[in-house]
This record gives C-alpha cells, sequence and structure tokens, in this order.
C-alpha cells in the first residue's frame, strides 16, 4: 500500500467522524431477537464489539474484547458486584487471610464442574496458580502475561520471582494461597479475568502453556483458540474469523442461575459509526463503547443508553525534564509553575461543556469509589489570577510549553481529544503561557512519545482494572528500578511519595492500608506531578427489548442475567 | 506461448524481491512498532525494549530482513501478532471474502458498463451519450469511502431494503467449507444462507466496483466509435450483412479486445479498493484485515498480505495478455 492509501484511509476515517447524521429515522426495526419464540428466556442476543478478541485463554490477555468474553465462560475465585466494585465471592464461597497478610485460604464452592465435566477443587485452583508461575518463555512476554506481572512480579525462573510462594490444596474445597510479600494487590486483583480458574484437563489435553512462535510473534495455543474450558455460565461455541464472530451457548449443567438466553454473537464492527447504524437497523442488539454525541439521538430512536459509573481519571502530565535524549521545558521543575498551570484549568467548565452527563471534576488521580481516595487535598481552584502570580514568581511568564495530545482516538476518559487540548491549551493561554501544540496519532506514535518523555504536557489517562489504589496511583508514581518516577512525567524523584505508595501496598491492615493511601494521594496532590481533571462515564447501548444488562464500572457486564422481551 | 508465460513469471522475482525491500522499509521507518501497539497506553521504554528484544525486533534490519525473506520462500510469512497464528492462514480466511467482493464488483462493472457504453456509442453526440460521459466522469472523481458511505447511509440505513455491513447475518447459522460464502451456501444446499451472503456483497460491490464502471463506460463507447470507422466494417455494411450480424460478428467483437484489458488491469486494482470499502460495511475480506494491521503495526501481515496482492496483481495481468493474444491475432507473441 502507498503513503498515499494510507493517506486516503486517514481522510476517510476522518471523514467518516466528520459527517454526521441529522435525521436519523428509526427505521422498520422488527425489534425481534433473532428468535420469533424470544420470550423472556431463550433467543439470540447480537452485541457489537469495537475489536475482535485476542484469543480465549484470559491468562494471556490484557484487552478489553478479549475479557468481555472471557468473563462470559471463565470464572476466577472472586468477581466484583453486579454494577459495582465491591469484591463478592465466585467460586471461592469465602476468604481469610491470617494476621500477617501472607496467607489466604479459600473456602471453595462445592458441585462445581467446568465445561469439560471436570471437577472444580482445589487442586484445580492449586494447578492454575502453579501453572502462571511457571510461565515460560515467549508466556514471560509482558504482552503475553501483563497481569500476572503486573499483580505477582515474577515467575519460578525469574531473578526476582515475584511475590507467590505457592498453593497448597488442603482438602477438596479449601485452598490456602501463600505469598512472601503483602499486597494490597491481592485479594482484589483475583477477580480479574487473567486469573480465571480453567479446567486442568483441557489445559493439559491442549497445551495450553506452550506459546510458541517465531521472532516476530507469539503463536497461540490450541486451547486458547478452540477449546476455552472454564466454569462459567456459557460455553465456547465458534469463533468465525473470517466474519469477526464469536459464538457462545447457554451452559446448561451452570452451578450458579443458568443464562437466559440460548446464545450470544459477538460480532467485530471497528467503525463506532457502523456499529450506531447497524443497531438501527436491528441487525444487532446492543454495542460498547457508545460516543457521547451519540447518547441524544439513540435515546430519541427508543434506546436504552446504559451509562457506567466512572471508574477511571484524565490527568494533564507534567515532564520533569530528567529523561535523557528529550528536551522536554525544565520549567516545570519549579513547583509553582505547575501549580499555576493547575489553577489555570477551568475543570468545572471542562465537565461540563466536554464529557457526558455524569462526568465529575477529580481531585485524586483516583475515582471516589476506590478505597483511599480523599477529599483532604489541596484542590487547585480555577483562579487565574493566582496562576499569572505564580507564574511571575517563578519568573517564568510567558513561557513555552510543548503540549501533547493525540488524534484518531476516543477513550472512555477522553471521548474527544481535540476538543479537551483546545480548551485547556485555551485556559493556558489566558495566563500568559505560550502553547506550542503536538497532535499525534494515539498508537502507537503519541503513546510512544508521551511514555518516553518527549512532551513537556500531556493529556493522559487510566480505566481502572479493580478496585484497589494502588492500580491508579502506583501505576502512574511508583518508583521503578532507578528510583524515579517514570519517564512519562520526567523521571523525578520523590522519596516520600515513593515511600508512602509502597508502605501502603505492604500494609496488611485494610484500615491502615487505607489511611497510608489518603496519605500517598496527599503528597501527590503537594507534590503535583501532574493534575486530575475528572472521571467520565462511557456507556453501552442496547435495544427497547434488551432486559436485565447491568452496566459495570469495570466493564465487566454478566450478561447471564440478560433477557430479550417480546 | 508456453515460453512466454515462463518468461513472464520470471519477471515476477525482481518485481516481489524490490517490493518485498520497499515494504520492509517503509513498514519500519513508521514510528512506533508492534511492542506499543501490544503492551497498551502505560508500556515504559524497558518493557518495550524487553518485547523487541524477544521477538527479534532489536537486531539489524537486514538481518531480520533476509530472515523473512528465506521464510517467504516458503510461504511463511511468520506469525500476525494480532491473531497470534500464521499470516498465510489468516490470508485464506480472509481472502475468499474479497474475491467475491471483486468478481461480483466486476460483474457489475462489466454487465452495466459494456452496454452503457454500447449504447452511447451508437447514439454518438444524443443526450444519452452526454449523460454517460458525463456521469463516467463524476464515477471515477468520486472517492470510493464516500460512495460507499452514501451507499450504505441510504440503501441499509435509511431505507433498511440491503444489509450493510459483514458478510452474512449473523443468526444465520451457516456451514463453512471454503470461506466463500455464497459458494458455501450452494454446496451445503442452505439456499438462505448463500442468499444473504449474495446480497450482502450487493452494495459494496457497487461502491466497489463504481470506478471501473466508469472507465468500463468510457473505453467501450471509445472503442465502438473507432471500429464502427473501420474499413472492414464499411466492407461488410457493403456487402449487405444484416446490420445485426455485422454489429455482433465485426464491431461488438473488436470492439471488446481493448475492454478486455482494462477489465484484467480493473481487476487487479480493484484488490487495492477493497480496503476502503470493506472498512465501511465492516466486511471481514482482506481490505478490513489490512486496516487493522496498520493500526496494530502488525508487520507480518502487512507484508505477507501485501506480497500475495501483489502476486494475485501480477497473474491476473498475465492471464489478461494470454486472453488478449488469444483473441487478437495482431498481437504476435514471442
Amino acid at each position: 500500500m502507498s503513503r498515499r492509501a494510507t493517506r486516503a484511509l486517514a481522510a476517510s476515517a476522518a471523514a467518516l467522524t466528520a459527517v454526521t447524521l441529522s435525521a436519523c429515522a428509526s427505521s422498520d426495526r422488527d425489534g425481534e431477537g433473532g428468535d420469533p419464540a424470544a420470550e423472556a428466556s431463550g433467543g439470540t442476543l447480537v452485541f457489537g464489539a469495537a475489536g475482535d478478541p485476542a484469543m480465549f485463554d484470559p491468562a494471556f490477555a490484557s484487552d478489553g474484547e478479549t475479557f468481555r468474553i472471557a468473563r462470559q465462560i471463565h470464572e476466577g475465585l472472586l468477581t466484583t458486584s453486579a454494577g459495582g466494585t465491591e469484591l463478592e465471592p465466585a467460586l471461592a464461597e469465602d476468604w481469610e487471610v491470617t494476621e500477617d497478610g501472607l496467607e489466604y485460604t479459600f473456602d471453595l464452592r462445592e458441585g462445581v464442574t467446568f465445561h469439560d465435566g471436570t471437577d472444580f477443587n482445589a487442586e484445580a485452583v492449586c494447578f492454575n496458580f502453579d501453572r502462571w508461575h511457571n510461565f515460560e518463555g515467549l508466556a514471560q512476554s509482558p504482552s503475553a502475561t501483563y497481569y500476572y506481572q503486573a499483580v505477582f512480579g515474577g515467575f519460578a525462573d525469574s531473578p526476582d520471582p515475584g511475590i507467590y510462594e505457592g498453593c497448597e490444596a488442603v482438602d477438596e474445597n479449601t485452598a490456602v494461597i501463600t505469598l512472601n510479600r503483602v499486597t494490597s494487590k491481592i485479594p482484589a486483583a483475583l477477580s480479574l479475568p487473567a486469573f480465571s480458574i480453567q479446567s486442568p484437563t483441557a489445559l493439559q489435553e491442549y497445551d495450553a502453556d506452550n506459546l510458541a512462535g517465531s521472532e516476530d510473534a507469539i503463536t497461540y495455543t490450541e486451547y486458547a483458540l478452540e477449546h476455552p474450558t472454564g466454569t462459567g455460565p456459557f460455553t465456547f461455541e465458534n469463533w468465525d474469523r473470517g466474519n469477526g464472530e464469536v459464538t457462545i451457548v447457554r451452559n446448561e449443567d451452570y452451578w450458579g442461575e443458568p443464562a437466559k438466553l440460548d446464545r450470544i454473537i459477538f460480532r467485530t464492527i471497528p467503525e463506532g459509526n457502523t456499529r450506531r447504524q447497524e443497531l438501527q437497523a436491528g441487525t444487532i442488539d446492543g454495542y460498547d463503547f457508545v460516543s457521547p454525541a451519540d447518547y441524544q439521538t439513540l435515546e430519541d430512536d427508543g434506546f436504552q443508553v446504559l451509562v457506567r459509573d466512572p471508574f477511571n481519571i484524565l490527568y494533564l502530565g507534567f515532564n520533569h525534564g530528567n529523561v535523557e535524549g528529550t528536551n522536554a521545558n525544565p520549567a516545570l521543575q519549579d513547583e509553582r509553575v505547575r501549580q499555576a498551570v493547575a489553577h489555570a484549568i477551568n475543570r468545572e467548565e471542562i465537565v461540563t461543556s466536554l464529557l457526558p452527563e455524569g462526568a465529575e471534576v477529580a481531585i485524586n488521580f483516583m475515582p471516589p469509589t476506590v478505597d483511599g481516595w480523599t477529599e483532604d487535598v489541596r484542590t487547585y481552584e480555577y483562579d487565574p489570577e493566582r496562576a499569572r502570580q505564580l507564574l511571575e514568581e517563578a519568573g517564568a511568564a510567558g513561557t513555552t510549553l510543548r503540549f501533547y495530545y493525540p488524534t484518531d482516538v476516543s477513550r472512555p476518559y477522553l471521548p474527544d481529544p481535540a476538543a479537551m487540548f483546545q480548551v485547556i491549551a485555551e485556559d493556558l493561554r489566558e495566563v500568559g503561557l505560550t502553547i506550542e501544540p503536538v497532535a499525534l496519532q494515539w498508537n502507537p506514535d503519541y503513546l510512544q512519545a508521551v511514555q518516553s518523555g518527549q512532551a513537556d504536557i500531556h493529556l493522559l489517562g487510566w480505566t481502572g482494572d479493580y478496585n484497589d489504589a494502588y492500580n491508579f496511583i502506583g501505576t502512574f508514581f511508583a518508583e521503578d528500578q532507578n528510583n524515579q518516577a517514570s519517564a512519562e512525567f520526567g523521571a523525578f524523584s520523590a522519596p516520600e511519595i515513593f515511600e508512602a505508595l509502597a508502605q501502603a501496598d505492604a500494609a496488611p491492615d485494610p484500615a491502615d492500608r487505607i489511611e497510608l493511601y489518603q496519605e500517598a494521594n496527599r503528597l501527590i496532590k503537594e507534590f503535583l506531578p501532574a493534575v486530575p481533571i475528572s472521571h467520565s462515564p462511557p456507556a453501552l447501548v442496547v435495544a427497547e427489548n434488551v432486559q436485565g444488562l447491568e452496566p459495570s464500572p469495570l466493564t465487566a457486564e454478566d450478561f447471564s442475567t440478560v433477557t430479550l422481551e417480546d | 506461448m508456453l515460453r512466454f508465460i515462463v518468461r513472464r513469471l520470471f519477471q515476477l522475482i525482481p518485481i516481489l524481491l524490490g517490493l518485498s525491500v520497499l515494504l520492509f522499509a517503509w513498514l519500519r521507518a513508521l514510528p512506533g512498532g508492534p511492542a506499543q501497539a501490544a503492551l497498551g497506553e502505560r508500556a515504559t521504554p524497558e518493557a518495550i525494549a524487553q518485547y523487541n528484544e524477544l521477538f527479534g525486533l532489536d537486531e539489524p534490519l537486514y538481518v531480520q530482513y533476509f530472515r523473512f525473506l528465506g521464510r517467504a520462500l516458503t510461504l511463511d510469512f511468520g506469525n500476525s501478532t494480532q491473531y497470534g497464528r500464521p499470516v498465510t492462514e489468516v490470508f485464506l480466511e480472509r481472502f475468499p471474502g474479497t474475491i467475491e467482493l471483486t468478481l461480483l464488483a466486476m460483474v457489475f462493472a462489466i454487465g452495466v458498463g459494456i452496454p452503457m457504453g454500447y449504447v452511447a456509442a451508437r447514439r454518438h453526440g444524443s443526450f444519452l451519450d452526454s449523460a454517460s460521459v458525463v456521469g463516467s466522469l463524476v464515477g471515477v472523481a468520486i472517492p470510493v469511502f464516500f460512495l460507499a458511505y452514501l451507499l450504505r447511509l441510504l440503501f441499509a440505513v435509511e431505507l433498511g431494503w440491503l444489509p450493510g455491513s459483514g458478510r452474512q447475518d449473523v443468526r444465520i447459522d451457516a456451514t463453512r467449507i471454503t470461506n466463500f460464502y455464497v459458494l458455501d451456501g450452494l454446496l451445503t444446499r442452505e439456499w438462505d444462507a448463500a442468499w444473504d451472503a449474495l446480497l450482502h456483497l450487493v452494495l459494496p460491490a457497487i461502491a466497489l466496483g463504481t470506478i471501473p464502471l466508469a472507465i468500463i463506460v468510457r473505453i467501450t463507447r471509445a472503442s465502438v466509435l473507432d471500429v464502427v470507422n473501420e474499413d472492414y466494417v464499411r466492407t461488410a455494411n457493403a456487402k449487405g450483412l444484416a446490420t445485426a450480424t455485422v454489429r455482433r460478428r465485426h464491431v461488438v467483437r473488436n470492439a471488446l479486445l481493448p475492454v478486455s484489458t482494462t477489465i484484467g488491469l480493473q481487476t487487479g486494482l480493484l484488490l487495492s479498493g477493497a480496503v476502503l470499502t470493506e472498512t465501511v460495511f465492516a466486511f471481514g475480506g482482506v481490505g478490513l484485515t489490512l486496516r487493522d494491521a496498520i493500526t496494530y503495526r502488525d508487520f507480518a501481515v502487512l507484508q505477507g498480505f501485501i506480497l500475495m496482492l501483489a502476486v494475485v496483481y501480477v497473474l491476473v495481468n498475465l492471464l489478461v495478455d494470454i486472453s488478449y493474444g488469444l483473441l487478437d491475432p495482431r498481437v504476435r507473441v514471442r
């Protein structure tokens, strides 16, 4: 393909986005769920996904489309409440942790079988934990096992084998997991799809661990592509890759309340506009990642826009400029300049004018629903006068800042990057700063530039994986192996922040931990490595006759409760 | 004839070699790489370095290139980073859809284009003639994706006459044999499935077929105008042959020679036009896959697909040349 064709592609994408539909007649939708006899149960739901799943072995997954499907066919020891972020029992009915926070005893649910008929028991649990810990070769690539590495920190044969010590099947229904270090990530992280318990029989039969691969890519295993075997309310039926369709069917032997639907088809439709039109034409029953611009149109057409509680953060990052080979602006090392930027931004205005309903101004780098969030932090009210004064004091009036922002992307925390850039840049110019815009394509150009510390200031954010403060502020501001913050923030050094994060993560007592995280939040807002801007609620949409889909802040929707009404 | 074919096939080698070098260099010159795409938005430079090391992306380019070339000779284009499977496998899964689409687009372009061009020429100077000339100018100029988008909006979204995305209604549980959905439906006697797959092809085929349609109209028109004024046609008319016979045996047959070349060339070009059309219609062929591969920096897929498409393109052209030689005795193949 020529450069011109690539440009044409980009142009076409831009044009498609630009063409907004003024009038969308709700065409003659028959409102059928495929099966004419669909009553309150049964029937087929067709759901529009934005991308193909990678495969179906969640141990090797880190993307949302893979997790969406994995969550329906697999289950972990724990899960999160429907529509919330509270930990709830799943395959473990109950759990206890020792005083020192190192030993977790899980009482397992009885009478559960995997889809292949294998019994679920303590041995199956330990088989899975040992499997993850003993991954070798390509399976240790961060692209394959991002979550295992993020939570457990290493493998059996790594120089640092991480925090997993072992797993013991005390009896049929009791498994004890031992750690060698306390971490706040456990047990909450065990609700992630990456830690689903899969059938040992099937894992062995289809050679699940053997990620072969050549120099340029991993080859997924037969298990991951064709035989994923979990305990969930749906079983995997097939993946029609040519057509981008994954079909899962009801598991008749499910241990809990069986699914209402006969089957679900997840169909890949990359273009947001196309997804909307397919819903309007009645060929799909719902889709995810609704553009905030479409909420009204869809609701007017009688569709249900299901808004999730926000579980994300958008921030404006500062670069301290300590990364070699970048030409970041050293002015940002002066905290007064950072404070001036914070005071210059009218975040109330941003939330009301640019973000969907339900969005809120952020004062911590985590949503209020996360344990460790606190009101008691410095908040930097909108005050352009104060901002000018601070710049004056720092001798930085009129400083030029290269402001990086992404194009061609819409993230749940950043629906319209260009508009966000415009508004913030205007606020900053207002207080006398000179803004040099740098717009880059999101993937990989923008991400790479920002993560390697090229920008002076930049927009980025994060959607949480589970209810744990470290998953937010630890991800952003924990120290790396060189005892500095990541290059994204210019590798600054702030030992008191690093210390607070490490202490909070290692505190075995939950009450202590929350206090320590609140302290970390206070310190971070004093130091101000970035300005927290907002939390935005992402949304999915379903047709009128789709009932029982509870939107989840973690995008962990459970489709087993869904029914198609007549 | 055989020598001619063999020689043409040998000419493929330098073409493909050159193309592979260009492709390889172009892809590596793109900012960023598969690592960032695979590792997501919080990938540290360290993690990216580790990934590159693991997958041999940190070695000198010429080493990577020769390794790629060595494998490519055995039709092994490596693995897709996106799908975790061999590129060749993914290609064979997706290519049938694009072939179906291209064929139907050509059927549309030829079936409408030749009669239109012929009528325009026979009514030289009439309103119909001018309309066809203007129409074909517009047809060539209109961007494919824009037309595709309009067609979708009008016939699929607003009127709901035809399906506007995908290759088949997902609720049809069709058996897959060849991955040519229409053919599969016929083979398994699942008439519904075949009909549905055919309906899904209509709008994208019209969008994709519009440019070749416009070109075919113009070439046919010009060619018929030329032939009508040839000596042998005058002779045939003078001999008192029936007008219909003259038209059939002398005018149409000879006028179609240049059109056949155009058809061949256009068919090859359609394979690339499919990227835009397939994107708009979420049609799972090679075009959509290429688009995603660009997004995810899936080098293996981009290299493998483009090289395989290049082979197809050259082979189609070869067929055209051969058929031309067979159709027109004046073309001497040495």
